[in-house]
């Protein structure tokens, strides 16, 4: 156990490690560069692979290709890195490789304010590439959960066989804490086949994960992003079609007990609930402390699991309270916790650079009684 | 001496195939799977990756770990394999437009980095499956479903961009001449370091008809007819045709090897 001050973005290279991550490929891009310096210090050490590819085009494919020979492979980027790696995102959702994409989030759209904090990729971490494909995005409020959350980003990847996208923001990135560096986590490793070779489906419906053979070691199995059965082979029949992306599904959303995070902060007794997460729930927390001292018995409900999202715990929590949620963005989350809760939410939102600050959320409440 | 194909190498209940009747593609991929026979290499080993395009179907037929990547990204998936577990042997089979459109720049930066790949470029001068538009290497005044009037630019010389970009090997040979092709594909196989077989190919459904290549047979004709060998005229490009043969075998620094010797270093 040692104490340490460090950024956000350091906590995840440092927790990365321990976690097993061995590969990391990426393209330099502010906020998220210093997390790939680190790591190319770190994994050598390791002896692990470092590599700085031409784009984020290729970073992405480099990890999918790293994973497949059974590394536990990451890479890191910002919102214009993170769009070029959506196609990639599809492909790993999809062919059901564990991958883990940091993207720390900066102003946008397009170029944006690359040195200023956003929450604006909420929904493309959910939506950025194109089909029903599942996907894990978790989300941490401060240096400690940044080490913390990294390890069940791969845990979760490993174990679901799915990309999960840990979302992180300049903030988050860049700001130091001091943080325990401890090695109490516990690190899954990824189920590999144990029938004989000639028996292997690489994507066998009778598990709700498969397992997943290495490159090499002699399974000899195929891997495409076209529609697949469970060979692995192309098919264009809509009932294996169908088979396909029902297991999808059902992988990740029969598991939200363990996969939905979540944090409540004073909301035993609160008439008013606050939806936020990530930079803007720690104003989020210094403003229900000045409202209670007013009287106002207000509560947090932060969301550390974005997506996927569990409606049962939203729809208990939201029920008979007003409903708040402030987001660095011109509304994204608010669309799915409006969807959830099923009646009138108040928004505030901005994607200007600056933090949503605890007096703003302050006042925007009191404005509204 | 003609090496048989191994049938343990083929994914014999994938066929048939997807490519067209009279397609040049089968050539190439025949001319691979004899060399990857000659070369003894260890078949749990290869990792056959590919792209999109009718080339990059190859991948579903031959027997052995197989990955169909994304559009222009098979090199970018080979350099995550070959650096992640350097064991493998780490075969990529693209198209022109594959390699050197989408994927030009990962081209760019695999050659320049001499990782050990070995590339084989279906070149056949157009996009075969989404129906015959124009690629990089289509030919100037040829004609494609998105060149009506004919093309106005010249095309690109694959071999040459590998060369300039620090790919360690690299030959060019057509379908006309299948036993030279696949001795260039096991001299690849066989090189430590980025080696790129530029296999000139025939598509006779959506090129050669629009542009008067005749029949299959014909148009491997007109292949081998216009190849020049490199000793002639000493240079990887000639207006007079296709130039053949080993434009580059060179020894230099590969990747992925310096990189785990930089391990070896740093390694607490």
């Amino acid at each position: 156990m040692k104490e340490r001050l460090m950024s956000g973005n350091e906590a995840v290279a440092i927790g990365a490690i321990k976690a097993g991550c061995r590969f990391f490929a990426g393209y330099p891009i502010t906020p998220s560069t210093d997390l790939a310096e680190r790591m190319s210090k770190l994994l050598p050490e390791v002896g692990g692979a470092f590599i700085q590819m031409e784009d984020e085009l290729g970073s992405i494919g480099a990890i999918i290709g790293a994973s497949l020979t059974g590394s536990k492979a990451m890479t890191a980027t910002s919102g214009p890195g993170f769009s070029l790696m959506q196609e990639g995102i599809g492909f790993a959702s999809f062919s059901e490789i564990p991958i883990v994409v940091v993207d720390v989030q900066r102003v946008g759209p397009s170029t944006g304010i690359p040195t200023y904090p956003s929450q604006g990729d909420i929904m493309q971490a959910r939506w950025g590439t194109h089909g029903s494909h599942p996907i894990i995005a978790l989300y941490p409020s401060s240096v400690k959960e940044s080490y913390d959350l990294i390890f069940t980003a791969f845990n979760f990847s490993e174990k679901y066989r799915v990309p999960v996208i840990f979302i992180s923001d300049e903030v988050i990135g860049h700001m130091r804490e001091k943080i325990t560096v401890d090695d109490s986590h516990v690190v899954f490793e990824r189920k590999k086949p144990e029938v004989p070779k000639e028996d292997y489906l690489p994507f066998d419906s009778r598990y709700e994960v498969p397992p997943l053979a290495n490159f090499g070691e002699g399974y000899r199995f195929h891997v495409t992003g076209l529609t697949h059965d469970e060979t692995g082979f192309p098919t264009s029949d809509p009932v294996k079609a169908e088979r396909l992306m029902e297991r999808l599904q059902r992988k990740i959303l029969n598991h939200l007990d363990e996969i939905f995070l979540y944090e409540t902060f004073l909301v035993e007794d609160a008439d008013i609930l606050i939806v936020s997460y990530g930079v803007v729930a720690r104003s989020a927390k210094e403003a229900i402390l000045e409202l209670r001292e007013k009287g106002l018995k207000v509560g947090l409900f932060r969301p550390i699991t974005i997506w996927p999202s569990s409606e049962k715990v939203l729809k208990d929590l939201a029920s008979n309270r007003r409903v708040f949620v402030f987001e660095m963005n011109l509304g994204q989350y608010v669309h799915e916790v409006e969807r959830i809760v099923k009646k009138k939410v108040e928004f505030y939102g901005k994607e200007n650079g600056e933090i949503i600050s605890p007096e703003e959320i302050e006042s925007c409440i009191l404005k509204s009684l | 001496m003609y090496t048989e194909i191994s049938l343990d190498n083929l994914r014999v209940k994938k066929l048939p195939h997807i490519w067209c009747a009279g397609c040049g593609n089968g050539i190439v991929l025949s001319a691979i799977l004899r060399a990857i026979e000659r070369s003894k290499i260890d078949k749990d080993k290869i990792v056959f990756v590919s792209g999109i395009g009718c080339a990059g179907r190859s991948s579903g037929y031959v027997n052995f770990n197989t990955l169909h990547t994304l559009h222009g990204r098979p090199l970018a998936f080979a350099t995550g394999i070959k650096l992640a577990n350097p064991d493998l042997q780490v075969i990529v089979a693209t198209g022109d437009g594959d390699l050197a459109a989408i994927g030009g720049n990962h081209f760019i930066h695999a050659a320049k980095r001499n990782i050990d790949l070995s590339v084989i470029v279906f070149n056949n001068f157009v996009y075969g499956m989404t129906g015959g538009q124009l690629s990089p290497t289509t030919p100037e005044d040829s004609f494609t479903t998105t060149t009506p009037y004919g093309h106005i630019e010249e095309p690109m010389n694959i071999s040459y961009l590998a060369i300039a970009a620090g790919a360690t090997y690299v030959a060019r040979e057509t379908i006309g001449n299948p036993l030279m092709l696949e001795k260039y594909i096991l001299n690849g196989l066989l090189h430590k370091g980025f080696s790129l077989i530029e296999a000139v190919s025939s598509c006779v459904t959506e090129f050669g008809r629009r542009n008067n290549l005749g029949d299959p047979a014909e148009y491997v004709k007109f292949l081998k007819d216009k190849s020049i060998p490199f000793s002639k005229v000493n240079s990887v490009e000639s207006h007079d045709g296709i130039v053949v043969g080993e434009f580059v075998n060179i020894e230099k620094p590969e990747f992925v090897t310096s990189y785990y010797e930089l391990v070896k270093k740093v390694a607490k």
